[in-house]
């Protein structure tokens, strides 16, 4: 495989759906954050055939992980500090997500009042079904399905 | 510092109270007529709505309180491009209570997040109208003497009627309550309400088409427009709107005790000859209405109420 070199600190997302890096990428705004990362794309994988890490030097607790575990919840996270794994961290559906998706229900007060955040809670877990806060209306379409 | 958006805000217990307070107004309103001397009531109804707005004047008023507010959009700041988080930030500084109607989903949640008085969801769009569903729920325990073991005929628009989804979801708490949902394939009841309402809570309902087969079994039957504004296409509201008229023949199919209700306007869907049947409840439901709104207003205010 690759070498791509060891963090002292930060994060190594591994078990990415091939493709999605760039996604997952935007989505914790990495692009605004000033530190290394590495993407590394269709990497071998005895589980998934392919896949796709991103690695992350920063200090720990920067990234917002809820957005991950909304991504795809099979995502492995590894959180090193001083170049060792401290934490492999099971992710699970955020109870709330904050301006990720966006409410497609014309009639829904989002789609023309300013300034507003696109707030969705988690409404069933089982069948991971969210919905729009203001007007309840069902996000169709995981992000990662 | 509370607020109202959804029937289910208040639990059973919580629900309980206020329908007791509003039975209690009903007894005896000049009880009620000057608690709320110094208050003000403010309607923002950003869509025409006479009736619930109109309730909710005359709910201030029989409690001695005054009211102020627009009644459409053009008459706003909306007009100009206010969000609705400025418009209420500045009714805060004029009322005690807002009541809103906007026809987007979500509006008053939003006015709600922003203001320092408590706001009522007057209606939003298809979504909730829950002072709706209390007058529905007060006007069910007063004639019935009880909102648990009751079948319940829903007809009409069962698809965007915001009305029947939310009493649904109200009426679901109670025991032994069983629906008969009668509607055109078209006009169904969604799926989320079907699965995470009814079956989810275990609760027994059919779907049927004809409103006669039901007649016999129900004890309230809750009939509902077919809103025009709702439809995208004119020629499906024109296809829909006439599937049901109640009439004095289907009447004869009733039990002694059944009760029809109607949230109003009625358009064709109930023929004016049912008015004199003693079962027709629907005007008498716009009473019960103004009681609860006042009932709401009084317990969202946290006024001191009389002996």
């Amino acid at each position: 495989m690759l070498n791509v070199g060891a963090l002292r600190e930060g994060y190594v997302l591994d078990h990415i759906k091939a493709g999605k890096a760039m996604t997952i990428y935007h989505d914790l705004q990495l692009d605004k954050l000033d530190c290394t990362v590495a993407i590394i794309k269709n990497a071998q994988s005895n589980k998934m055939g392919k896949k796709d890490i991103l690695k992350v030097e920063c200090p720990i607790d920067t990234l917002d992980l809820d957005i991950v575990g909304f991504i795809d919840h099979n995502i492995t996270v590894n959180i090193i500090k001083d170049s060792v794994i401290v934490e492999k961290r099971d992710l699970r559906l955020p109870k709330r997500i904050v301006n990720v998706i966006k409410c497609k229900n014309p009639r829904c007060i989002t789609s023309i009042e300013q300034g507003l955040d696109h707030i969705f809670f988690l409404a069933d877990e089982e069948k991971e079904v969210y919905r729009c806060m203001y007007c309840e209306e069902k996000y169709r379409g995981h992000r990662n399905k | 510092m509370r607020h109202l958006m959804s029937p289910l805000d208040f639990s059973v217990e919580e629900l309980d109270k206020l329908l007791d307070l509003a039975t209690d107004i009903g007894k005896d309103p000049k009880k009620y007529a000057h608690v709320c001397d110094d208050k003000r009531l403010a309607t923002c109804f950003y869509e025409p709505s006479t009736r619930t707005r109109l309730s909710f004047e005359a709910a201030m008023m029989n409690l001695g309180g005054k009211v102020l507010g627009f009644s459409s959009a053009d008459s706003s700041s909306a007009a100009k491009g206010e969000s609705v988080a400025d418009t209420i930030r500045v009714v805060s500084c004029y009322a005690d209570i807002c009541a809103m109607r906007h026809p987007k989903e979500g509006a008053p949640l939003v006015a709600s997040m922003a203001s320092s008085i408590p706001v009522i969801n007057a209606g939003d769009g298809g979504h909730q109208h829950p002072t709706q569903t209390l007058t529905d729920l007060l006007t069910i325990r007063s004639l019935k003497g009880r909102l648990d073991h009751i079948t319940i005929g829903l007809c009409g628009d069962l698809k965007f009627g915001r009305t029947v989804h939310s009493l649904i979801e109200a009426l679901v708490r109670y025991a032994g309550v069983r629906f008969i949902l009668i509607s055109p394939e078209e006009l169904r009841i969604p799926s989320y309400i079907r699965e995470d309402v009814l079956n989810r809570n275990q609760v027994p309902f059919e779907e049927v088409e004809r409103l006669e087969d039901a007649m016999p079994e129900l004890d309230i039957l809750y009939m509902t427009r077919v809103q025009r504004e709702r439809f995208f296409n004119e020629e499906d509201y024109i296809r829909m709107k006439d599937f049901y008229i109640l009439d004095k023949t289907k009447m004869e199919l009733a039990k002694k005790d059944m009760f029809v209700l109607h949230p109003l306007p009625r358009v064709n869907e109930i023929s004016v000859e049912v008015d004199e049947d003693p079962r027709a409840a629907y005007f008498r439901q716009a009473q019960y209405g103004v009681y609860v709104r006042m009932a709401l207003i009084l317990t969202l205010l946290e006024v001191e109420l009389p002996c």
